[in-house]
């Protein structure tokens, strides 16, 4: 379909010969911009749901990590972002042509009231608001209160071998597989459970708050409900059997996260923390198919096809710019993008491209050490700088006035 | 109840070193910062015994505590150097002839022999001159490529063995942040070395010493030192790119006071894929300084200059290479293209 004969576009007429499919996200971005202020045309609007839904389709067929009939679980926060995803993920399963996505969908929401300081009532609003959402896809879903971290097993920082190696030929087998069986023999969409809210005592409430105001800066905060957040989901897809987690981190988020962990100096971890695929927990792999989305498509997409998502407020909400440094890099990147409007594609193009992992994963025998709390591979072999962060620290803590008055005589 | 200092415990701290939050006394944090500095040079293996080493001095604060420091440690150690200093005039009327005075009175104050080089006398072309034609958004492009091939050609003039830059944490940083901003993953991987590559015989190689000290010390040193320095920021500077990757460090910096030694760590670490396309160093045809295509920046950047085309060097140009080496004149389109300045 040609949305642009219409010609109600009229400084798009240069490009009015192709379909909005082969558009640039930029370009559909200034289109929609100027749509804003005019009645939005029914032609484009279905032109648009295709761009998206293909986009979607295309980085998960591009990277051939999932393979049909997998169990996946998807991480919805609530935000626009994932709750896009759930709905790309929804629409690519119910179509008919041969085309259709062929992964089993579970979705985990984890509910963090007790970080923020929310009541219990507060709470089960917005749990019982995202339930209804969940109940109207059909897939089974988990409600996870952050207190069964507190919980977990040691085995959830352990490594697990990954099950089979699955190089990138089988995946054109196992698709093969799938089309002639017809996918008879794979795990159909289980019946969603009739699932409680989980009750949480308020002892573990309290200890996890108490956890949670031990660490003293907003950023460092925040870096421990990253950890503690992904524990859970990891933990959660071991035990209900899924071996792929998605997660839904559109292009901006990630193009953030990515400066960040560079001021804190994570640079050798950069590829894992934000690439498409995060393998660094051997058996679960972390997926990030909104990447190529920026937030303002997703928003333009869930405005006009009206995707129901529900604001929850985190740690961060209605805090200064200097809070922390995550909030500050946040109002860096979207004030950069208003002068420079290149700003988040060049970083994210630097991720997806350019970077790899410092230390790539050996089968069996472990290779690399890693961090017992992120389970990235060590940076701290002694390079230049910590060298110097070594000497920094034993200098002044030496007492050196002799010394120093013994040198300059 | 006045604060001791953290370190002799005997005199009372005069400052709270930015670096570590720790209280000092004069002596004490003169003597931290030195030895840091020379530790930093031991374990990087900067210089060789006997070497001429050429301190590029600007006037400002960074070369001034540079080459103060520089000389401190070559009696305290023995490093058995030969200091020289060297001096760029970019010719900007108002900041560089004032800076370079005060280079006139280091070098009488150190005793150390000066040469001055000079775009006019290099290139033809003085960076009032340039900007009148460019404008003054893309000025400090012409003035960095100009200021290095002008550092290296008066190096071999002065014969010196090595040049040292009085670069800090913080233009490192900062660099590291730009080139992440601009996606420009060959100068991320080469920006935090501590030093070039001495293997080509054109280049003198040039090393940074102060890598590891953060601005702020610096600044503190040259005050209670005492130094002559000019303190004076370049008048054409406000509109560059870097001044949003310097606001944003700085507001890291008020945060986390460790973070621009996070950001050179990230920056060292950054592993690139293989295969990504690396440019690979060769020599400029015309004037042979090295380069990474057929022309060199700063021989693509006169040409535009000197045909009244400002916009030539910057952007994409490699394909212009032949024409300006043939001599060819270039199309209608692309003369417009090239000359379009906006103020």
């Amino acid at each position: 379909m040609l949305l642009c004969q219409v010609d109600f576009l009229p400084q798009w007429r240069r490009a009015a010969q192709k379909c909005v499919c082969t558009w640039r996200s930029c370009e559909v971005l200034a289109c929609l911009q100027w749509l804003c202020s005019h009645p939005v045309p029914v032609s484009f609007r279905l032109c648009f749901k295709d761009f998206f839904i293909h986009k979607f389709k295309a980085v998960l067929g591009k990277n051939r990590i999932i393979f049909p009939g997998e169990k996946v679980l998807l991480a919805v926060s609530g935000g626009p972002s994932s709750c896009s995803m759930l709905r790309q993920v929804q629409e690519g399963l119910s179509q008919k042509a041969n085309k259709k996505l062929r992964f089993v969908p579970g979705v985990a929401f984890i509910d963090e009231g007790a970080a923020i300081g929310q009541s219990v009532e507060e709470r089960q609003r917005t749990v019982a608001e995202l339930q209804a959402v969940f109940q109207a896809t059909g897939f089974p879903f988990y409600i996870l209160p952050l207190e069964q971290v507190l919980d977990l097993p040691a085995s959830v920082v352990a490594t697990n071998p990954s099950p089979s190696e699955q190089p990138a030929s089988a995946y054109k087998a196992a698709v093969h597989h799938f089309v002639e069986t017809d996918g008879s023999n794979f795990p159909r969409p289980q019946e969603p459970k009739k699932t409680l809210l989980p009750r949480v005592q308020e002892s573990h409430t309290l200890m996890l708050q108490q956890l949670l105001g031990s660490v003293k800066t907003l950023t460092a905060r925040e870096e421990l409900l990253n950890t503690l957040r992904q524990h859970l989901l990891v933990h959660t897809a071991r035990t209900e059997g899924y071996s792929k987690l998605m997660l839904g981190d559109s292009c901006t988020r990630l193009a953030v996260k990515l400066l960040t962990s560079i001021s804190l100096g994570r640079g050798a971890q950069l590829a894992q923390d934000t690439g498409f695929s995060d393998s660094r927990y051997g058996d679960i792999i972390l997926v990030r198919p909104m990447r190529d989305y920026s937030a303002k498509e997703v928003a333009y997409y869930n405005h006009l096809f009206t995707v129901p998502y529900v604001v929850i407020p985190s740690v961060d909400t209605k805090t200064v710019d200097k809070a922390s440094i995550q909030r500050l890099t946040e109002s860096f990147v979207t004030k950069l993008q208003t002068d420079f409007p290149s700003t988040v594609s060049t970083i994210y193009r630097l991720t997806s491209e350019k970077l790899q992992t410092a230390c790539r994963k050996r089968s069996g025998a472990d290779g690399c050490d890693r961090c017992l709390l992120c389970l990235c591979s060590l940076d701290t072999a002694v390079g230049e700088s910590l060298t110097h962060t070594g000497v920094t620290v034993h200098i002044t803590v030496l007492h050196f006035s002799f010394i120093y008055k013994q040198g300059c005589t | 109840m006045p604060v001791q200092c953290s370190s002799c415990s005997e005199k009372r701290a005069v400052l709270k070193r930015p670096k570590t939050g720790h209280s000092l006394c004069k002596e004490c944090f003169f003597w931290a910062f030195e030895e840091e500095i020379h530790q930093t040079i031991v374990s990087a293996k900067l210089f060789k015994t006997g070497e001429s080493v050429g301190i590029a001095a600007s006037g400002g604060k960074d070369s001034t505590v540079l080459a103060h420091v520089m000389k401190v440690l070559n009696e305290r150690y023995s490093y058995g150097l030969e200091l020289m200093l060297l001096s760029v005039d970019e010719g900007i009327t108002g900041y560089r002839d004032d800076s370079l005075e005060t280079v006139k009175r280091n070098q009488q104050q150190y005793e150390l022999p000066l040469k001055i080089v000079s775009y006019e006398e290099l290139y033809g072309w003085t960076m009032d001159a340039i900007v009148k034609q460019v404008g003054l958004k893309n000025n400090c492009t012409f003035c960095g490529v100009f200021r290095r091939q002008a550092l290296d050609r008066g190096a071999i003039m002065l014969k010196v063995d090595k040049i040292c830059t009085g670069h800090n944490a913080d233009d490192v940083a900062e660099t590291v942040l730009m080139n992440v901003l601009r996606g420009d993953i060959a100068r991320l991987r080469r920006c935090t070395t501590i030093s070039t590559d001495s293997e080509n015989e054109g280049v003198v190689p040039r090393c940074k010493p102060l890598k590891y000290a953060y601005e702020k010390e610096i600044v503190l040193y040259a005050y209670f030192k005492k130094l002559d320095y000019f303190s004076t920021e370049c008048i054409y500077s406000p509109n560059a790119y870097r001044g949003y990757a310097r606001t944003y460090l700085k507001d890291l910096e008020s945060v986390r006071p460790s973070s621009i030694m996070d950001v050179i760590h990230s920056g060292e670490n950054l592993s690139v894929r293989e295969g990504v396309k690396m440019p690979v160093q060769g020599t400029c045809s015309r004037c042979g300084y090295i380069s990474s295509q057929k022309l060199c920046k700063a021989c693509v950047l006169l040409e535009g200059l000197n045909r009244g085309l400002p916009k030539l060097g910057i952007g994409k140009h490699h394909r212009f290479h032949d024409k300006i080496l043939s001599q060819q004149p270039l199309t209608e389109e692309e003369e417009r293209k090239l000359k379009a300045v906006d103020f």
